[in-house]
């Protein structure tokens, strides 16, 4: 469930009148900003971008980008994209910086109608395909397994095939033994249904005693292994994934805004509520004051609107 | 008509693609028993003299006339069908045959790197309705060989469609190309991670700038200098469509074919009848003189051939 608070009836008019408002005299009125932009759905921030441009022939995204600074401003412009376009930036940001968890995110926790909007966007804001530039910043058993990951646009039913689960749970086996050729490894975790998989890595455990994962786990610890325990979790269950990055961002000795942005931001009109419960319940600590503790000024603030305070 | 020449008629009638129902219903449909019994006894190709005293339809014969009959069934349907389902089967067929006939996969290439982008996304979400798999999927399962790796990714490609690109990229990326041929004996190319990269993502407009580059450096074409069949088909399709699909109709054009090769001028016309068959018939000019609309009139028969006909008229 989602955790934003957002009215049903709203003015994009008065939204951008007010916005307006909030941008003029000496710096910016950041309260404002949050209270509005902060209680808004996707589609309702999208019309107040084209209110924006309509009353004032000014970007709203440029607007905020020059007014707003920081990990606030940061925040606020992955907000207020479309989730496509976002999403785009995110996967762009990440190539850039060799992070590899937002490639796997978006290629394993979207659905195959999600990554492709987000492929789509990738093309209309960058002039490349997503999997190219992943390709040409990658190499080796990575390269094509991310590369992979990205490309796939998996069948999205509920049929399982027994029989093909217990064979591919024996070659994921074979496979991660002998450290050698992966290419098994990459095929069927990049093609086959998310169902499918479930059913497979079940099958896994049945049969070899101990969770893929774990197996993984157990030899060297390299990117590539990293990588695919990483998909493997966003598949099997993507609210203990993210529960999980949460905790690991918010325990560091400096948090990594990026990464408590990026979960809150993308996943606030969706499970965040659900990611709440789980974190409360593994932390016995509410995500809230966690964040308020390792967070300050308006960056707090715009977190904990979209985490649901509402004033 | 006198009798030697319908009997030229019919048996023209019967031979290259398709058939030619009108003089079937006029030549066979008047003649008497004893017309037809010479018929039977002058060709042994169609006929056998049977020890109990009869000529019987030779069985492969018949089984070959089969398809000549359904040739036009095909290609209606075919024609008929949402280019995403026609796609999709076309794949599944070629993935079906591929296994005891390599160039069937041919046609998988074909089909990733001649489409748009999102003709190639609409077979994918077909064959998802039709098969309940992802194209990658059964592509990556049911091949076992070297082409794996090229197949599954040329099928998942969702390339940039635009016209921006990087020209040193574009070279440098010419140079690897380069390289990788050189180091062939050593080192497979069609398994070559780097090849393999560059011709499934980039864009066409970028993979244009690279051969053309590429002849800068080596002086030959990039398809000439590979050996490999499915590599060069794939840099054929995505960097001289036009060439490499008036080259395949010449070579399956031909009345004396087997039966897997002529399907392939059902499948380039009816596919690319509404996109690009106005340049096909140009470069076909260019490469070979005549007209494909001559060949087809010398190899073809009846319905068959009058759909061919206006199917490639279509357009200009």
């Amino acid at each position: 469930m989602a955790t934003i608070v957002a009215p049903l009836n709203f003015s994009p008019v008065e939204d951008a009148e007010a916005l307006r408002k909030a941008f003029e005299g000496w710096g910016s009125d950041e309260k404002t900003i949050i209270s509005i932009l902060g209680h808004r759905y996707s589609y309702q921030r999208q019309q107040i971008r084209k209110a924006y441009e309509e009353l004032y022939q000014e970007d709203l995204v440029k607007r905020l980008e020059s007014e707003l600074s920081g990990d606030f401003e940061k925040a606020v412009y992955r907000w207020i994209l479309e989730p496509a376009d976002r999403d785009a930036v995110l996967a762009h940001v990440a190539i850039k910086s060799d992070n590899k968890d937002v490639i796997v995110e978006i290629s394993c926790i979207y659905s195959p109608e999600e990554l492709l909007a987000v492929r789509r966007a990738y093309h209309n804001r960058y002039k490349r395909s997503l999997e190219e530039d992943v390709a040409a910043h990658t190499t080796g058993d990575l390269r094509r397994l991310l590369v992979a990951l990205v490309s796939t646009f998996r069948y999205g039913g509920d049929e399982i095939n027994a029989r093909l689960a217990n064979s591919e749970a024996d070659v994921l086996h074979d496979d991660i033994k002998d450290k050698k050729n992966h290419e098994e490894v990459i095929r069927i975790l990049s093609t086959r249904s998310k169902s499918q998989l479930i059913a497979t890595f079940n099958r896994y455990r049945d049969d070899h005693g101990s969770s893929i994962t774990k197996h993984l786990l157990g030899e060297s610890s390299d990117d590539f292994r990293k990588v695919l325990r990483t998909a493997i979790h966003c598949i099997v269950d993507l609210e203990k994934y993210y529960e999980k990055v949460l905790r690991n961002v918010i325990k560091k000795v400096g948090t990594d805004e990026d990464a408590l942005t990026r979960v809150i931001v993308t996943r606030a009109e969706k499970d965040l509520k659900d990611i709440k419960e789980l974190y409360l319940k593994r932390n016995s600590v509410p995500l809230e004051l966690a964040v308020a503790k390792d967070t300050h000024g308006d960056y707090k603030d715009f977190l904990l609107t979209l985490l649901g305070k509402n004033e | 008509m006198a009798l030697p020449q319908e009997l030229e008629a019919l048996t023209q009638a019967f031979s290259g693609h398709g058939v030619d129902e009108k003089s079937l219903i006029s030549i066979l449909g008047k003649w008497h028993p004893e017309e037809t019994k010479t018929f039977r006894k002058g060709t042994p190709h169609f006929f056998i003299d049977d020890e109990r005293q009869f000529e019987r339809w030779n069985d492969e014969r018949v089984r070959l006339l089969k398809h000549e009959f359904m040739r036009f069934k095909n290609a209606v349907v075919l024609w008929a069908m949402h280019p995403w389902e026609r796609d999709a089967r076309l794949i599944k067929e070629a993935l079906k045959k591929g296994a005891k006939r390599h160039e069937a996969y041919g046609v998988i290439v074909e089909i990733a790197c001649t489409r748009s982008s999102e003709e190639l996304l609409g077979a994918r979400r077909a064959y998802h309705s039709l098969f309940d798999h992802s194209i990658e999927e059964d592509v990556a399962s049911y091949i076992h060989g070297n082409d794996r790796k090229l197949l599954v990714a040329l099928v998942s490609a969702y390339r940039y469609e635009g016209s921006k690109l990087k020209d040193d990229t574009a070279k440098s990326e010419a140079k690897t190309l380069a390289g990788a041929i050189k180091n062939a004996d050593k080192k497979l190319i069609v398994e070559d991670d780097e090849v393999i990269r560059i011709l499934s993502t980039r864009s066409k407009h970028h993979l244009k700038s690279v051969y053309k580059h590429y002849k800068e450096i080596s002086g030959k074409h990039l398809d000439e200098d590979i050996t490999d069949l499915r590599l060069k088909e794939t840099v054929q399709c995505l960097c001289t469509p036009h060439t490499y699909f008036a080259k395949l109709l010449d070579a399956t054009l031909k009345i004396e074919v087997d039966k897997n090769t002529k399907k392939a001028p059902t499948r380039v016309i009816v596919t690319r009848a509404d996109v690009d068959m106005k340049e096909i018939k140009n470069e076909y000019h260019k490469l070979f003189g005549g007209s494909l609309s001559n060949k087809i009139e010398e190899v073809a028969n009846g319905n068959y051939k009058d759909f061919l006909l206006t199917l490639i008229a279509r357009g200009g």
